[in-house]
This record gives C-alpha cells, sequence and structure tokens, in this order.
C-alpha cells in the first residue's frame, strides 16, 4: 500500500473535480451499485456532437467516486461517438493504479452511467424530432 | 446474559497455523492474514486428507451397495453423523441431518415443518439480528400461509431487547428462530433464557448456529432447542458441508424435504414411504465426501477443546477492541467483549469500508466489507456498510496488530 500509488485516486477523491449539477442539462442520468451502495449522477451538456459540460454527483467508495471525477476531466470535450467506443481497459489505465478486478464494477460505474445518459439522451432527441 | 465456556488450555495459533496449507501461500507477496472468518473459515491438513482419502482409498455410493467400498463409506458417513452429534450434544446420530449449509438447514424446517404445521394467524418470532437464511425462509411462510412474522429488536449496542422479545410472544407463536451468535455484531443471545420464554408459550425453538457453533461449546440438550442450523464451511470442513439437529421425535413426525433416491423405505407405483431418520431428509447422494471431512473437521476441533478456542479468540477480541477504541476515527459496533464472539464490525471514518478492505488486502490480509447479509439490522442501527474482521483459532495477537497498524495507513492516506 504505497501513497504514490493512490496519489492519483484519493487527490480526485477529496478534490472532486466537476462536482454538481447542471440546471440546463441535456440529460441527466443517475445509477448505483445495490451491492455497495455506490452512486453516481452524471449531468450533460451536449453541443455538435461533443460532451460540452459534464457534472457528477454521488456517493461510495474512492475507487467509484474518483473514477467519476477523472471520467468527467477525461470525458469533457470528446465527441459522443468516441465516448461510446471507450473500453473498460481505457477507463481503467485512467486510474493511476492496478485496480483488482473486484472493484471494477466501483471503477466502471461513471463510464456506465455515461454511456446511458448519452444513450438516453439520443433516444430523447429522436422522439422530440418525430414529436 | 449467559456466561460463554471459555476455560481451557493455552493454544498456540502460530503452531495451529502449520496445520493449514493455505498459510504457506502469499497475497501480493505478503504472508496471508486470514480474518474473514465469519464467512467461511480455512481446513486443516487433517480435512483435507480425510476427504481426499475419501476419494483415494473409499468412494462409493452408499446405503445400498453390498461390496466392501460401499460398505466402508457407509461406515464413514455415519461415523460422521455420530462426531457431529456428540459434538453438539446431541443425544443420537440420527437426530444430525447433513444440509449444503445453514441455509439450506433453516430451508428444511420451513418447508418440511412450517409448511405442514402453519396457517394462517399463527406468529414466527425472529430478532432483527438475524441473517438473511433466517429472515427470508420465513418470509417465503409469511407469503404462502399468511402467517405473521414478529421481530424483535436490539438496543444501540446491538444487545437483544428481551423484554421486547417476551412481550412478542403468546399462544400464537408457533416457532421463535433465532440467531445465536450475531455474524455483524458477534453479539451472543441468551438463547437458553429465550428459548425457556418460547417453551413457556408451547412454541418451538430454532437456534441458528452458524456463527456461534465454530466458536463456543454447544450443547442443544442444554439449551432446550427443537432445531439448531450449522454450517460445517464455518467451522473448518469444506464448503456444500452443514448440519440440522432436530429432536428426534419432531424429525419422526416430519414430511420430507426433499424427494427422490436414498430417502425412502418402499417405493411402487403408486406411493412410497419414508426412510428412516436421517436419511428420510438426505434426498439422492448426499455430499459423502464432505460429510466425512466435516467428522474430521469436528475431530479437529474437540482435539484443541472448544473452550480453549473460544478463550484465545475472547483475547484476540479484547486486545482488538482495547486497540480500536482509542481511536476517534473508528466506529465501532456492538456490545462488549464479554457478550460477543470474535467478530468486530467497524468503520474507518470517511473511507468506505470497500476502500479499506482493498487498501488491506494489498497487504495480504483478508477482512470483509458490505452489508453481510443482514441488511434488516444494519437498517436498525443505522450503518449502511460496515468493515469487518472474524478471528479463528489460527490468528495471532500479531496478525491483529498487524491489521489494525494497517488501518492507521489507510486513516493517514486518506487524512
Amino acid at each position: 500500500m504505497e501513497a504514490e500509488h493512490y496519489e492519483l485516486i484519493l487527490d480526485h477523491f477529496k478534490n472532486p473535480r466537476n462536482y454538481g449539477t447542471l440546471e440546463d442539462a441535456d440529460v441527466s442520468y443517475e445509477e448505483g451499485v445495490p451491492s455497495c451502495g455506490d452512486l453516481v449522477r452524471l449531468d450533460v451538456k451536449v453541443e455538435g456532437g461533443k460532451v460540452a459540460v459534464l457534472k457528477f454527483t454521488g456517493k461510495g467508495c474512492a475507487i467509484s467516486q474518483a473514477s467519476a471525477s477523472i471520467l468527467t476531466e477525461k470525458a469533457t470535450g470528446m465527441g459522443v461517438k468516441e465516448i461510446m467506443l471507450l473500453k473498460d481497459g481505457d477507463m481503467l489505465e485512467s486510474l493511476g493504479l492496478t485496480v483488482s478486478p473486484t472493484r471494477f464494477k466501483c471503477a466502471l460505474l461513471g463510464l456506465k452511467v455515461l454511456k446511458k445518459a448519452l444513450l438516453q439522451n439520443e433516444k430523447d432527441n429522436a422522439s422530440g424530432a418525430a414529436e | 446474559m449467559e456466561s460463554i465456556p471459555r476455560i481451557g488450555k493455552r493454544l498456540d495459533p502460530v503452531k495451529l497455523r502449520e496445520d493449514f496449507p493455505v498459510f504457506t501461500r502469499r497475497v501480493h507477496g505478503k504472508p496471508l492474514v486470514y480474518l474473514d472468518n465469519a464467512a467461511t473459515t480455512q481446513k486443516p491438513r487433517e480435512v483435507l486428507d480425510s476427504l481426499a482419502d475419501y476419494y483415494h482409498a473409499h468412494n462409493s455410493n452408499i446405503h445400498r451397495g453390498v461390496h466392501t467400498l460401499s460398505y466402508e463409506a457407509t461406515l464413514m458417513y455415519e461415523a460422521a453423523h455420530r462426531k457431529v452429534a456428540g459434538f453438539v450434544g446431541a443425544p443420537g446420530w440420527k437426530t444430525i441431518v447433513f444440509t449444503r449449509n445453514a441455509t439450506e438447514s433453516i430451508n428444511l424446517v420451513a418447508y418440511a415443518w412450517g409448511l405442514a404445521n402453519l396457517k394462517a394467524g399463527d406468529e414466527i418470532v425472529i430478532t432483527i439480528m438475524e441473517h438473511h437464511s433466517n429472515f427470508v425462509p420465513w418470509q417465503m411462510l409469511r407469503d404462502r400461509l399468511g402467517v405473521k412474522l414478529r421481530i424483535a429488536g436490539v438496543d444501540p449496542d446491538g444487545r437483544l431487547d428481551i423484554g421486547e422479545f417476551e412481550s412478542l410472544l403468546s399462544e400464537r407463536t408457533k416457532l421463535v428462530s433465532m440467531v445465536h451468535a450475531s455474524n455483524v455484531l458477534g453479539t451472543v443471545n441468551p438463547v437458553k433464557q429465550m428459548t425457556e420464554m418460547a417453551k413457556a408459550h408451547g412454541a418451538l425453538v430454532l437456534v441458528d448456529a452458524a456463527q456461534s457453533a465454530p466458536h463456543i461449546r454447544l450443547d442443544v440438550e442444554d439449551l432446550g432447542c427443537d432445531f439448531l442450523a450449522v454450517s460445517g464451511h464455518k467451522m473448518l470442513a469444506p464448503t456444500g458441508t452443514g448440519f440440522l439437529y432436530g429432536r428426534e421425535e419432531l424429525l419422526e413426525r416430519m414430511d420430507p424435504f426433499l424427494f427422490g433416491g436414498d430417502m425412502i423405505e418402499k417405493v411402487t407405483s403408486e406411493r412410497s414411504t419414508w426412510n428412516e431418520l436421517p436419511w428420510k431428509f438426505e434426498a439422492g447422494t448426499p455430499d459423502i465426501g464432505g460429510g466425512v471431512a466435516l467428522g474430521a473437521a469436528v475431530d479437529y476441533l474437540s482435539a484443541i477443546g472448544m473452550d480453549a478456542i473460544a478463550t484465545h479468540e475472547e483475547q484476540l477480541l479484547n486486545h482488538a477492541l482495547e486497540r480500536l477504541s482509542t481511536y476517534d476515527w473508528v466506529e465501532l459496533y456492538g456490545p462488549s467483549a464479554e457478550e460477543r464472539v470474535g467478530v468486530i464490525s467497524f468503520n474507518v471514518k470517511g473511507v468506505h469500508p470497500h476502500d479499506v478492505a482493498g487498501m488491506l488486502d494489498e497487504e495480504g490480509i483478508a477482512i470483509r466489507s458490505g452489508h453481510h447479509c443482514a441488511q434488516p439490522l444494519m437498517d436498525r442501527l443505522g450503518m449502511e456498510h460496515a468493515a469487518r474482521m472474524s478471528f479463528y483459532l489460527y490468528n495471532s495477537k500479531e496478525e491483529i496488530d498487524l491489521a489494525i497498524d494497517t488501518l492507521e495507513k489507510v486513516k493517514r492516506l486518506f487524512g
């Protein structure tokens, strides 16, 4: 248990980036891991096919909350299509430490919520256009 | 409070560890410190060897065979029932039904006794301390039969509210099913007193001893209970082993739980009659090898002595609680050391228990985190999650110190 190993995770856990909610979000999505109570909510603003603003709130372990914080930095400015193609491994690589397989669910919660949010946004837009 | 029998010869955990092959391995390059014994325990060589010996030299199906191996397997499997009966003070080995675990034992009572004997308006009394395994089967009966489930509460330190428990009992109470030792708090309930109270109202009593039988000496006749459910894998035996003790006249009157081979006496195309105890409740080919190894686990524990084990665990518990209670950043749950077995649920303030368990794992230290399959209790005590360390005969004071030193490091990292 080396302190350096945890530097990035603990930094994001203690000082979460893009923490909060968006009043004018295009889409908000929330999901948790019932077995451990981790929860992440993302508020997303999409402009020109890109994630323009991304805010998160949540509770749970350091891995889940720091991963969500790291994800908000990583995904802001990224194209929606690009995000949908992000692999679990890409997310795990951004965390600065080797996450044990027992914690993958925590580490990947933010990415899962973001993809679901973006899918929801597409659906909302499609049904909005049809009306 | 009922006193826990704890006098016994001193045991040497460091010496005992040599009996457990798993302790030769390393986890993340560190020696394994196993403090997750409330979930399942490690297995000594005697148990593993008995399992291997059964398969190497005696493997055969029991009961119907005329040949030598079948005869030997039958004797070995029956002998294991005898050992288990002796271990819990049961009056005869036919009162011991081998199951997969305590959960199955409780389900056996719910299905074979509950469904046949209960009706709408009857009441089952349990405590808020129950493991899900002693909650969910009764919820099933409530939903199927309309019986009422009544739940006795605890005080903020996790002691049973015995006054409330008694007030729930009435002539409508047909069954009291209670945990002997809580898997979350370690609280040892006064089951003998509770059994007397239940009996005064004519109720049957089931004791869930999954967390007590491995750690303290039990005597079903002294407790006076009608059923006792135990998991073998929490007392050094292989996973997939457990047993139910039932009072003989009750088991005799109960219909089977599972139907099929070995549980029958005679089958015609119209009807079947049931085999004698305990085989009536052990349908199909049982886990013979596992059962034999459960017998070996009982032999191993008995040779050391349950009182010596209980004494050792109390010393570990006292030491751990003494150290942990000096930190204002540790939240401790449960009653005093005299009132519990070697289970400590706690939280490092500001740190999720999964992070605590994950960081300890990196040091080779195995503890559990989560809701411990006792969500109603956690809700009652306002604990969303907790980390838990639980001890057994092979744990040493030095291991506990290492675990607590590591908690200090975790706290420092999180600041």
